[in-house]
């Protein structure tokens, strides 16, 4: 059984649609990458995953359970964490306020925080400090360390690469790969380098609906498929 | 990170300065007049911070917290008068108002915290407006327009003798009278500042800090899994509850309750003065804002007098520092504060100045 599974799933933003009997399931353990280009409906397959869409047609099941009708508070104490594009930190608060917010009950399991501290030793340095003030890859650090505070069983990040430097990337790469272990990570990527090296499985997704699903390895021998479903993505990203 | 720590540590030393003061007010300041503005400025500051747990805190703005004072205010005027002046019926009041302002705080809370910002504003507006009004028609139960005097509890008459020395008259204890206005005084002070403990506890907690996350950006509070609507509608009761107790401990203060001293509009007003002057988002600040809004409103009538006096020997000066003019110097000083201090006294003593 797949750990997550999106069925026949219709969202509209304004009078466009954007999804159109997207169909995905995603296998327990490691990074799942969603390709694509750009507009084509990654973000807003997490969005809806999340519930950030009002009633979109078609179902969301995770763990077997139908989550499509659950708020989106409720989704997120399933044990699904997001780390949006935008990174969606609090910038008025300190990066200790921002990581006891991702807590369950307000307080840090030690073993959980030693190994963020381990994977991302700036967030320990700038504990006290009020997260606006944070470099780009410093806060993309924290949004990712929020979400590994408490054991999730799937976290959606989107787009954690973009407007780094490459060692930040390199450094955000190594830290995924740990999380996988341990967690199932649905990854939308534009910049494909980064989804190959971390990818076990994915999926590419046009014109919102998933186009081809399968082995990461077998995608990234194959370039004529890369360049027929994402020849745009691939000059700006690879 | 230092700095910021000094800062905040230099906000908290003024304002348990004035705590302190207000500790030992009765000693210090030993005119009646002056126990007064102390008392008024124990309660206001309980009042502005449970309002600066909404619009500071949460963001919530709210037009209706006078209200609730008034509900506790009310209660415990309505118990005193019709039952009589002992704890029973006074604790009967408190709770009876601490019950209505957590019913109407739960049905506004729940029935338009979803809806934005500014439709909320104008419930609690118009729920307030209603409670004014409700006040002043419904006169057999408040009073209506003239209020309602009645007498605190015995313990808290002014004529009751606390202490008594060797010949049974009232023990003077630094030229103080331990009778029972100082126990009135020492009631109304313990209660706030444990109202005002309780609240730095809230905003100290995983809570308050969810509640700053709210105030930042509601979905991505939503996004991690917090029901925004929930907690807005916890901390619209919280405050609701303080204001009512205030209302409850002021009204017993006074021995009066009127629509002016707890429902008007001029409260709100001032109260929303006090949270920018000390500083939203700052429990402190709450001490600040309140103590110098209350002494300027007690205060700045005398002292524009005494300028006024001081320069009668030049034109024009005396006319423009006439005791008056006292609310035209009060905005005056208020707009300079604001400029000065745009985070408010204590928020930009925190934050550092920014230009």
């Amino acid at each position: 059984m797949s750990l997550l599974s999106i069925r026949n799933m219709d969202v509209s933003i304004g009078q466009y649609a954007v999804l159109h009997g997207l169909t995905l399931d995603v296998p327990e353990g490691g990074v799942f990458v969603l390709l694509g280009r750009n507009g084509a409906g990654k973000t807003t397959t997490l969005r809806s995953i999340m519930g950030l869409w009002d009633r979109p047609a078609g179902s969301v099941t995770f763990r077997g359970e139908d989550i499509s009708s659950l708020h989106t508070s409720d989704i997120a104490r399933k044990g699904i964490a997001f780390v949006p594009e935008n990174m969606g930190i609090f910038g008025g608060l300190t990066v200790a306020e921002n990581m006891v917010l991702a807590t369950a009950n307000g307080k840090f399991d030690p073993a959980r925080l030693k190994r963020v501290y381990a994977l991302f030793p700036a967030l320990e340095q700038f504990w006290n400090k009020q997260a606006w003030s944070l470099s780009g890859g410093q806060k993309q650090m924290l949004a990712v360390a929020r979400a590994i505070i408490e054991p999730r069983d799937l976290i959606l990040i989107d787009e954690p690469t973009k407007g780094l430097a490459p060692t930040i990337i390199h450094g955000m790469g190594e830290a995924f790969k740990d999380i996988s272990q341990s967690t199932t990570i649905l990854l939308v990527e534009q910049n494909f380098a980064f989804a190959k090296s971390l990818g076990r499985d994915m999926a590419v997704i046009d014109d919102g609906q998933v186009v081809h699903t399968g082995s990461m390895a077998d995608f990234a021998a194959d370039t004529a498929l890369q360049d027929r479903l994402l020849s745009l993505s691939m000059e700006e990203g690879a | 990170m230092n700095r910021t720590m000094n800062r905040t540590l230099s906000v908290k030393i003024i304002a348990l300065t004035v705590w302190g003061l207000l500790l030992f007010s009765p000693f210090l300041f030993q005119d009646v007049r002056q126990v007064e503005v102390a008392a008024r400025i124990a309660v206001f500051i309980v009042l502005v911070a449970s309002y600066d747990l909404l619009i500071g805190y949460t963001g919530i703005v709210s037009f209706a917290h006078t209200m609730f004072f008034g509900f506790g205010a009310y209660g415990v005027a309505i118990a005193l008068k019709q039952i009589g002046p002992g704890w029973g019926a006074w604790t009967l009041g408190t709770l009876s108002g601490v019950a209505v302002s957590i019913v109407v705080a739960i049905l506004i809370g729940l029935l338009s915290l979803r809806v934005k910002a500014i439709f909320f504003a104008m419930i609690t507006l118009a729920a307030a407006s209603v409670a004014l009004v409700l006040a002043s028609q419904l006169s057999q139960f408040t009073g209506g327009e003239d209020g309602m005097i009645y007498s605190a509890p015995d313990l808290l008459k002014p004529s009751t003798k606390l202490l008594t020395d060797a010949e049974g008259d009232v023990l003077r204890i630094f030229d103080v009278r331990m009778n029972g206005k100082i126990a009135a005084y020492y009631f109304v002070f313990i209660t706030c500042a444990l109202m005002f403990w309780a609240m730095l506890r809230i905003v100290g907690s995983p809570l308050g800090t969810v509640l700053k996350a709210i105030r930042e950006n509601e979905g991505r509070a939503e996004g991690i899994g917090y029901r925004v609507v929930a907690y807005r509608t916890a901390v619209f009761v919280i405050a609701a509850t303080t204001a009512a107790l205030a209302g409850a401990v002021y009204a017993t203060w006074l021995r009066y309750t009127g629509p002016d001293t707890t429902l008007s509009f001029a409260i709100m007003i001032d109260i929303l003065l006090m949270v920018v002057i000390g500083g939203m988002g700052t429990m402190w600040g709450a001490v600040i804002g309140a103590t110098l809004m209350v002494l300027a409103q007690y205060y700045l009538r005398d002292l524009m007098e005494v300028a006024s006096r001081a320069t009668e020997a030049i034109p024009l000066l005396p006319e423009l520092l006439s005791p008056d003019r006292w609310l035209l110097w009060l905005g005056i000083i208020f707009i300079l504060l604001v400029y000065f201090f745009p985070a408010g006294i204590a928020g930009t003593i925190i934050r550092g100045r920014t230009k």
